[in-house]
């Protein structure tokens, strides 16, 4: 097997064990270094970042997924070396260990903290984070020059939409500088997962980004399944990605529609509102729930795909099929809404690589990663379909490529369709074999970007620690890049491009 | 454009007939409305989200309410973007600890007579969050609450049921 850029970090070293099913290496200082120094030449790619309470891990992968792996340095005294300084990416979930795990990066450009404002209470004996000073007050970077004006939004907005901070600094109508605020809807997700049993953690996975409910499920259930070495029936495989497919076509209707709707363009809100709506009809005529909620269980899946189901699923992929070539040549020919998103908020490719950012925001950028295809999981390995890419990274290039993934998700509903196999739909999950613990890792794409589930389960089969990493974590920054230069008024736009879950990424 | 726009003449709406207004709801706000307060309304209402810490789940629902099937505005119940304008605060979500300020003085802009609906089993009671200790609890812990439309995530025909329920008291009282 060819050499990767993750061997050369790991070196030879013993994979732990009880992790699957990518290895995971203890490692000391020097290899941590060594890995941030690989981050920074970009031979390898963040994919997650968590702490513990004497432990920080960090997922790593290849540039294109195909390897992957979780490093480990244990018994860490308080400080342990930062990568951030390093490889800025990194920052803001060092920012996050330190407030939720008490250990402190040393080195790190940014040590302000981020999901903790200072308001948790500080019960006797609760699992709640170290406190902080509730009248700190939280400094925004400096931003110097004539004529500079900031406005603050936030963190209600204007919309229905999630609640976070924008500082804007602005030149007239330009925008020099973005900052961002985020951590409002912290509902501390990983604390109320410790401990609890797999039934009860797996209901908070799918409600981590409500939007990404089927992924979220789907990526706990799996990073459970590979602790547990729990092999889930075929027909259920196949059951989970046609209800990943749903959602992720309901949410970019729905994303399409809103991007046009901030570029004042009502009536693609309106069309790509009624072909959400029909999605989410056909999914509670399948499966029981609007949004596919708590459908999908470690072992496999609650509901079956009966007659009716079918029937309603085929009549929307025809419906689909008619409408939305429609809307597409309207937006496709409609000046006045190009004038609004070609060339607007443009990410440039290198920073989407940098940080690894997945989903819709990376491919519109020319980083072509779809988790479905690498590191994969069934049965995309037995379905057809192309990952759309283009190099722009403008607004326009963003609704591009959602357009295609409706398209592509459409075919493999199809192929779903005319060749799922028969048979039992969940299994039991397997013990925590002989070990004390067992760890599992997966990565799912939602129709965000790729989704990374972090579990360690007890001998008991409960949780003792799961991580949920948002596809967001990745873009969130990128935003702020993207939005310079550009004018105030075309924020609202931008975001949408982007439509990061606040929610996913506070946790 | 054209063709779209012709084809949407001819063509029938897709929009549907109102759904009964919810009974439980018209017995829980039957305490809180005020007649002459609502007399002033007239069967308008302007509607300011706030979300308080949802899973973004309800939000998704909310905005369903808007889309051409359920088309929220021919009841005179319309989205507002500022709570100054508002009367009805829609609130989601537990209430985060990090967010508690943020609702605390959205409701204080509220000019009164306003009201209050929570909506989602967090909004009720914290739902799956209650216990956390980054989660203050309900919506009613933070500020009074008229109306409970409770569901993970309350389908769109809920919020529906529960918005006339409202919308319904104010015409009765008249």
């Amino acid at each position: 097997m060819e050499m990767t850029a993750l061997d050369a970090i790991t070196n030879g070293r013993t994979a732990d064990p009880d992790h699957r099913p990518w290895p995971r290496f203890s490692v000391d200082e020097g290899t941590w270094t060594k890995a941030a120094v690989a981050l920074h030449d970009g031979e390898c790619c963040l994919l997650g970042y968590w702490g513990e309470r004497d432990r920080v891990n960090l997922a790593l992968g290849t540039p294109n997924l195909s390897a992957i792996c979780v490093l480990s340095l244990e018994n860490v005294d308080r400080v342990f070396p930062s990568l951030a300084a390093a490889f800025p990416p990194a920052a803001r979930l060092e920012r996050t260990i330190r407030e939720m795990n008490g250990l402190l990066a040393a080195g790190a450009p940014d040590s302000r903290p981020w999901l903790n404002h200072g308001r948790w209470p500080q019960a006797q004996g609760s699992s709640a984070p170290p406190a902080r000073d509730s009248h700190e007050k939280y400094i925004f970077l400096p931003v110097e020059g004539e004529s500079l004006h900031q406005i603050p939004v936030g963190p209600v907005h204007a919309g229905i939409i999630e609640p976070g901070h924008f500082r804007f600094t602005a030149n007239g109508e330009t925008v020099v500088r973005l900052e961002e605020r985020l951590g409002y809807v912290h509902k501390g997700i990983e604390g109320l997962m410790a401990g609890a049993p797999l039934a009860q953690a797996a209901r908070l996975a799918g409600r981590v980004s409500g939007d990404s409910t089927v992924a979220y499920a789907l990526a706990f259930a799996r990073a459970v399944e590979a602790a547990t070495e729990t092999v889930v029936p075929e027909r259920a495989h196949w059951l989970r990605a046609l209800m990943a497919e749903l959602e992720r076509i309901a949410n970019h209707l729905g994303d399409i529609g809103a991007i046009c709707n901030d570029a004042a363009f009502a009536i693609m809100l309106a069309h790509c509102g009624i072909l959400r709506e029909r999605v989410l009809r056909a999914a509670a005529t399948t499966f029981g729930h609007r949004l596919m909620m708590d459908r999908i269980l470690p072992g496999g899946v609650s509901c079956d795909l009966n007659g009716d189901g079918r029937a309603a699923i085929e009549a929307l992929v025809a419906l689909i099929r008619r409408k939305f070539p429609e809307l597409v040549e309207l937006y496709d020919n409609t000046t006045s809404l190009q004038d609004r998103t070609v060339a607007t908020g443009i990410l440039r490719p290198a920073l989407a690589q940098r940080f690894a950012c997945g989903g819709v925001i990376g491919r519109a950028s020319g980083r072509v990663v779809d988790a479905r295809r690498h590191p994969g999981y069934p049965p995309y390995d037995q379905l057809a379909f192309d990952v759309p890419s283009l190099i722009e990274g403008d607004v326009n290039a963003r609704v591009w490529i959602r357009i295609r993934e409706v398209e592509q998700s459409l075919a493999l509903i199809e192929q779903i369709l005319s060749r799922l196999p028969e048979g039992a739909i969940a299994t039991d999950v397997g013990a925590v074999a002989g070990a004390a613990h067992a760890e599992g890792l997966s990565l799912v794409e939602g129709f965000r970007g790729d989704i990374l589930v972090w579990v360690r389960l007890r001998a008991d089969g409960t949780v003792d620690r799961c991580h949920p990493r948002d596809p967001s974590w990745f873009q969130w920054p990128l935003l702020e890049a993207a939005i310079e230069g550009n004018i105030v008024a075309d924020f609202p736009l931008c975001n949408k491009s982007f439509n990061c879950s606040y929610s996913g990424h506070d946790l | 454009m054209r063709k779209t726009l012709f084809r949407s003449i001819i063509q029938a709406p897709v929009t549907e007939a109102p759904p009964p207004a919810d009974e439980a709801a018209l017995a829980e706000l039957a305490a809180s409305v005020d007649a002459a307060a609502l007399r002033r309304l007239g069967r308008s209402l302007a509607i300011r989200e706030v979300d308080a810490g949802s899973c973004n789940g309800c939000e998704l629902e909310i905005h369903a309410i808007n889309n051409a099937f359920y088309d929220l505005e021919r009841f005179g119940i319309r989205f507002v973007a500022s709570p100054r304008h508002a009367d009805v605060l829609l609130v989601t979500g537990p209430v985060t600890w990090n967010m508690r300020e943020g609702l605390e003085r959205t409701y204080a802009a509220t000019p009164a007579p306003k009201w209050v609906v929570a909506v989602g089993d967090c909004g009720f009671d914290g739902g799956i969050f209650a216990g956390s200790y980054a989660v203050a609890g309900g919506v009613s812990a933070v500020v009074p609450v008229d109306l409970h439309i409770r569901g993970c995530p309350p389908t769109p025909t809920q919020l529906l049921r529960g918005l006339l329920a409202l919308l319904n008291a104010a015409g009765h009282d008249r």
